[in-house]
Protein backbone atom coordinates (compact mmCIF):
# COMPACT_ATOMS: atom_id res chain seq x y z
CA UNK A 1 0.00 0.00 0.00
CA UNK A 2 0.89 3.50 -0.54
CA UNK A 3 2.37 5.53 2.23
CA UNK A 4 2.19 9.37 2.30
CA UNK A 5 5.25 10.37 0.94
CA UNK A 6 4.27 8.27 -2.03
CA UNK A 7 0.99 9.50 -2.11
CA UNK A 8 1.61 13.56 -1.96
CA UNK A 9 4.29 12.69 -5.03
CA UNK A 10 1.44 10.96 -7.40
CA UNK A 11 -1.04 13.89 -6.41
CA UNK A 12 1.65 16.52 -7.15
CA UNK A 13 2.72 14.29 -10.81
CA UNK A 14 -0.90 14.15 -11.38
CA UNK A 15 -0.59 18.21 -12.13
CA UNK A 16 2.28 17.28 -14.65
CA UNK A 17 0.77 14.02 -16.37
CA UNK A 18 -1.79 12.21 -16.65
CA UNK A 19 -1.22 8.87 -13.77
CA UNK A 20 -1.79 5.39 -14.57
CA UNK A 21 -4.51 3.60 -14.31
CA UNK A 22 -2.40 1.32 -11.18
CA UNK A 23 -1.63 4.53 -10.13
CA UNK A 24 -4.80 6.20 -9.93
CA UNK A 25 -6.14 3.27 -8.50
CA UNK A 26 -3.74 3.02 -5.59
CA UNK A 27 -4.08 6.50 -4.40
CA UNK A 28 -7.51 6.79 -4.35
CA UNK A 29 -7.40 3.14 -1.98
CA UNK A 30 -5.10 5.71 -0.05
CA UNK A 31 -7.34 9.17 -0.41
CA UNK A 32 -10.31 6.85 1.55
CA UNK A 33 -8.76 6.34 4.00
CA UNK A 34 -6.13 8.85 4.86
CA UNK A 35 -7.60 12.36 5.99
CA UNK A 36 -4.26 14.17 5.56
CA UNK A 37 -3.75 13.20 2.04
CA UNK A 38 -7.62 14.03 1.24
CA UNK A 39 -6.64 17.48 2.75
CA UNK A 40 -3.39 17.39 0.75
CA UNK A 41 -5.11 16.51 -2.26
CA UNK A 42 -7.53 19.70 -1.98
CA UNK A 43 -4.55 21.58 -1.35
CA UNK A 44 -3.10 20.79 -4.53
CA UNK A 45 -6.26 22.27 -6.63
CA UNK A 46 -6.12 25.64 -4.67
CA UNK A 47 -2.71 26.31 -4.68
CA UNK A 48 -2.71 25.61 -8.25
CA UNK A 49 -6.10 27.92 -8.35
CA UNK A 50 -4.04 30.92 -6.11
CA UNK A 51 -0.67 30.64 -8.37
CA UNK A 52 -3.01 30.51 -11.34
CA UNK A 53 -4.98 33.91 -10.10
CA UNK A 54 -1.62 35.23 -9.30
CA UNK A 55 0.17 34.88 -12.35
CA UNK A 56 -2.70 36.55 -14.29
CA UNK A 57 -2.24 39.70 -11.87
CA UNK A 58 -5.75 38.91 -10.23
CA UNK A 59 -5.06 38.96 -6.87
CA UNK A 60 -6.16 42.06 -5.05
CA UNK A 61 -3.36 43.98 -5.50
CA UNK A 62 -4.59 45.06 -8.89
CA UNK A 63 -8.72 45.12 -8.93
CA UNK A 64 -8.64 47.16 -12.27
CA UNK A 65 -5.58 46.06 -13.65
CA UNK A 66 -5.21 45.44 -17.49
CA UNK A 67 -4.69 41.82 -18.51
CA UNK A 68 -1.40 40.67 -20.22
CA UNK A 69 -0.29 41.72 -23.33
CA UNK B 1 -0.97 59.53 -5.51
CA UNK B 2 -1.60 61.30 -9.59
CA UNK B 3 -0.91 58.63 -11.75
CA UNK B 4 1.89 61.10 -13.57
CA UNK B 5 4.14 61.29 -10.45
CA UNK B 6 4.42 57.39 -10.74
CA UNK B 7 7.01 58.19 -13.47
CA UNK B 8 9.30 60.45 -11.90
CA UNK B 9 8.67 58.45 -8.42
CA UNK B 10 12.91 57.44 -8.92
CA UNK B 11 12.68 55.65 -5.21
CA UNK B 12 9.59 53.44 -6.16
CA UNK B 13 10.58 52.53 -9.87
CA UNK B 14 13.91 51.76 -8.20
CA UNK B 15 12.36 49.34 -5.51
CA UNK B 16 10.48 47.94 -8.64
CA UNK B 17 13.30 47.49 -10.81
CA UNK B 18 15.57 45.72 -8.17
CA UNK B 19 12.34 43.36 -7.46
CA UNK B 20 12.23 42.65 -11.48
CA UNK B 21 15.99 42.12 -11.93
CA UNK B 22 15.75 39.28 -8.85
CA UNK B 23 12.79 37.68 -10.62
CA UNK B 24 14.22 37.53 -14.08
CA UNK B 25 18.09 36.88 -12.48
CA UNK B 26 16.70 33.63 -11.31
CA UNK B 27 14.17 32.55 -13.84
CA UNK B 28 17.06 32.96 -16.81
CA UNK B 29 20.65 32.67 -14.36
CA UNK B 30 21.68 35.28 -17.00
CA UNK B 31 22.50 38.69 -15.52
CA UNK B 32 22.58 40.77 -19.62
CA UNK B 33 19.79 39.01 -20.26
CA UNK B 34 17.77 39.88 -17.37
CA UNK B 35 18.88 43.25 -17.74
CA UNK B 36 17.39 43.00 -21.18
CA UNK B 37 14.20 41.57 -20.37
CA UNK B 38 13.86 43.89 -17.14
CA UNK B 39 14.46 46.84 -19.71
CA UNK B 40 11.89 46.17 -22.39
CA UNK B 41 9.37 45.34 -19.56
CA UNK B 42 10.15 48.86 -17.62
CA UNK B 43 9.99 50.46 -21.17
CA UNK B 44 6.86 49.03 -22.14
CA UNK B 45 5.04 49.15 -19.34
CA UNK B 46 5.75 53.18 -18.69
CA UNK B 47 4.45 53.85 -21.74
CA UNK B 48 1.34 53.72 -20.78
CA UNK B 49 1.37 54.62 -17.29
CA UNK B 50 -0.70 57.09 -17.60
CA UNK B 51 -3.74 53.90 -17.16
CA UNK B 52 -2.66 52.70 -14.03
CA UNK B 53 -4.56 53.10 -10.89
CA UNK B 54 -1.58 53.47 -8.86
CA UNK B 55 1.72 51.37 -7.72
CA UNK B 56 0.05 48.01 -7.19
CA UNK B 57 -1.37 47.74 -10.61
CA UNK B 58 1.66 49.15 -12.43
CA UNK B 59 3.64 46.52 -10.64
CA UNK B 60 1.20 43.78 -11.38
CA UNK B 61 1.37 45.03 -14.89
CA UNK B 62 5.24 45.43 -15.22
CA UNK B 63 4.82 41.39 -13.84
CA UNK B 64 2.85 40.52 -16.49
CA UNK B 65 4.90 41.64 -19.11
CA UNK B 66 8.26 40.32 -17.88
CA UNK B 67 7.01 37.26 -17.54
CA UNK B 68 6.44 37.23 -21.03
CA UNK B 69 9.82 38.11 -21.67
CA UNK B 70 11.53 35.16 -19.57
CA UNK B 71 9.40 32.73 -21.34
CA UNK B 72 10.64 33.60 -25.05
CA UNK B 73 14.45 33.94 -23.73
CA UNK B 74 13.73 30.74 -22.11
CA UNK B 75 12.17 29.26 -24.87
CA UNK B 76 15.20 30.30 -26.84
CA UNK B 77 17.92 29.84 -24.81
CA UNK B 78 17.77 25.82 -24.00
CA UNK B 79 20.21 25.45 -21.80
CA UNK B 80 22.44 22.44 -20.82
CA UNK B 81 23.10 21.97 -17.34
CA UNK B 82 24.38 18.31 -16.16
CA UNK B 83 21.11 16.48 -15.09
CA UNK B 84 20.80 16.38 -11.27
CA UNK B 85 23.19 19.71 -11.09
CA UNK B 86 19.89 21.22 -9.27
CA UNK B 87 19.18 19.04 -6.92
CA UNK B 88 20.67 18.84 -3.63
CA UNK B 89 19.40 15.98 -1.91
CA UNK B 90 21.31 16.25 1.26
CA UNK B 91 19.93 19.83 1.92
CA UNK B 92 16.58 18.75 0.54
CA UNK B 93 16.09 15.51 2.68
CA UNK B 94 15.06 17.03 5.89
CA UNK B 95 12.10 18.02 4.49
CA UNK B 96 10.59 14.83 4.19
CA UNK B 97 12.21 13.90 7.50
CA UNK B 98 10.40 16.49 9.20
CA UNK B 99 7.18 15.98 7.44
CA UNK B 100 6.87 12.29 7.21
CA UNK B 101 7.89 9.64 9.71
CA UNK B 102 10.59 6.72 9.05
CA UNK B 103 7.42 4.74 7.23
CA UNK B 104 6.17 7.67 4.99
CA UNK B 105 3.27 8.95 6.88
CA UNK B 106 2.36 11.73 8.05
CA UNK B 107 4.13 12.96 11.19
CA UNK B 108 0.86 13.65 13.89
CA UNK B 109 1.19 17.61 14.14
CA UNK B 110 2.17 17.92 10.39
CA UNK B 111 -1.08 16.42 8.92
CA UNK B 112 -3.02 18.40 6.36
CA UNK B 113 -5.86 20.14 7.99
CA UNK B 114 -9.22 21.19 6.07
CA UNK B 115 -8.68 24.92 4.88
CA UNK B 116 -11.64 27.25 5.45
CA UNK B 117 -12.63 29.43 2.98
CA UNK B 118 -9.75 29.80 0.48
CA UNK B 119 -12.08 31.71 -2.03
CA UNK B 120 -12.73 34.80 1.02
CA UNK B 121 -8.80 34.47 1.82
CA UNK B 122 -8.20 34.86 -2.10
CA UNK B 123 -9.78 38.50 -1.67
CA UNK B 124 -8.07 40.18 1.05
CA UNK B 125 -4.89 41.54 0.97
CA UNK B 126 -3.30 40.52 4.15
CA UNK B 127 -3.39 36.39 2.44
CA UNK B 128 -1.68 37.66 -1.00
CA UNK B 129 1.34 39.41 1.03
CA UNK B 130 1.45 36.23 3.34
CA UNK B 131 1.37 33.96 0.15
CA UNK B 132 4.39 35.84 -1.33
CA UNK B 133 6.39 35.95 1.64
CA UNK B 134 5.81 31.98 1.43
CA UNK B 135 7.20 31.80 -2.03
CA UNK B 136 10.39 34.34 -1.02
CA UNK B 137 10.97 31.51 1.57
CA UNK B 138 11.17 28.42 -1.26
CA UNK B 139 14.88 27.03 -1.40
CA UNK B 140 16.36 29.09 -4.72
CA UNK B 141 16.51 25.92 -6.97
CA UNK B 142 12.83 24.71 -6.40
CA UNK B 143 11.20 28.18 -6.25
CA UNK B 144 12.84 28.45 -9.54
CA UNK B 145 11.17 26.03 -11.25
CA UNK B 146 8.02 26.32 -9.20
CA UNK B 147 7.74 29.84 -10.84
CA UNK B 148 8.79 28.65 -14.13
CA UNK B 149 5.95 25.58 -14.43
CA UNK B 150 3.54 27.73 -12.45
CA UNK B 151 3.75 31.60 -12.63
CA UNK B 152 5.39 31.67 -16.27
CA UNK B 153 3.18 28.53 -17.24
CA UNK B 154 5.41 27.33 -19.39
CA UNK B 155 4.89 23.37 -19.48
CA UNK B 156 6.97 20.14 -18.09
CA UNK B 157 8.97 20.15 -21.14
CA UNK B 158 9.77 23.17 -21.76
CA UNK B 159 10.88 23.71 -18.06
CA UNK B 160 12.86 20.54 -18.27
CA UNK B 161 14.53 21.89 -21.88
CA UNK B 162 15.45 25.30 -20.28
CA UNK B 163 17.06 23.88 -16.87
CA UNK B 164 18.07 20.77 -18.51
CA UNK B 165 16.74 18.47 -15.65
CA UNK B 166 15.42 14.83 -16.63
CA UNK B 167 11.32 15.02 -15.74
CA UNK B 168 11.95 12.69 -13.16
CA UNK B 169 13.97 15.43 -11.40
CA UNK B 170 11.71 18.04 -12.13
CA UNK B 171 8.66 16.23 -10.44
CA UNK B 172 10.76 15.92 -7.62
CA UNK B 173 11.59 19.95 -6.81
CA UNK B 174 7.95 20.42 -8.08
CA UNK B 175 6.62 18.00 -4.86
CA UNK B 176 8.94 19.46 -2.57
CA UNK B 177 8.23 23.26 -3.87
CA UNK B 178 4.28 22.33 -3.41
CA UNK B 179 5.15 20.32 0.04
CA UNK B 180 6.80 23.48 1.23
CA UNK B 181 4.59 25.87 -0.02
CA UNK B 182 1.39 23.70 1.08
CA UNK B 183 2.54 23.74 5.05
CA UNK B 184 3.63 27.40 4.57
CA UNK B 185 0.47 29.02 3.80
CA UNK B 186 -1.41 26.60 6.39
CA UNK B 187 0.80 27.65 9.14
CA UNK B 188 0.93 31.35 8.10
CA UNK B 189 -2.59 31.53 7.27
CA UNK B 190 -5.15 29.29 7.59
CA UNK B 191 -4.34 27.92 10.52
CA UNK B 192 -2.59 30.90 12.28
CA UNK B 193 -5.37 32.23 14.47
CA UNK B 194 -5.84 35.69 14.04
CA UNK B 195 -4.80 37.61 11.40
CA UNK B 196 -5.08 41.01 10.47
CA UNK B 197 -7.88 41.80 7.73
Amino acid sequence: MLNCRDATCLLSESQERTLSLKERLSLKMHVMMCSGCRNFSDHMHKLHQIMHAYAKGEDVRSPRSPRSP
Amino acid sequence: MPHSSLLTDDEFLDSLRRQMLKFATMQLSDSHLAEDAVQEALIGALKNAKSFGGRAALKTWVFAILKNKIADALRQKQRSVAAGSLLHEDEENEDFAALFDTKGFWQKDERPAAWPNPEESMRELQFWRVFEACLENLPGNQARVFMMREFIELDSVEVCASVGISIGNLNVMLHRARLRLRECLENKWFLAGEHVC
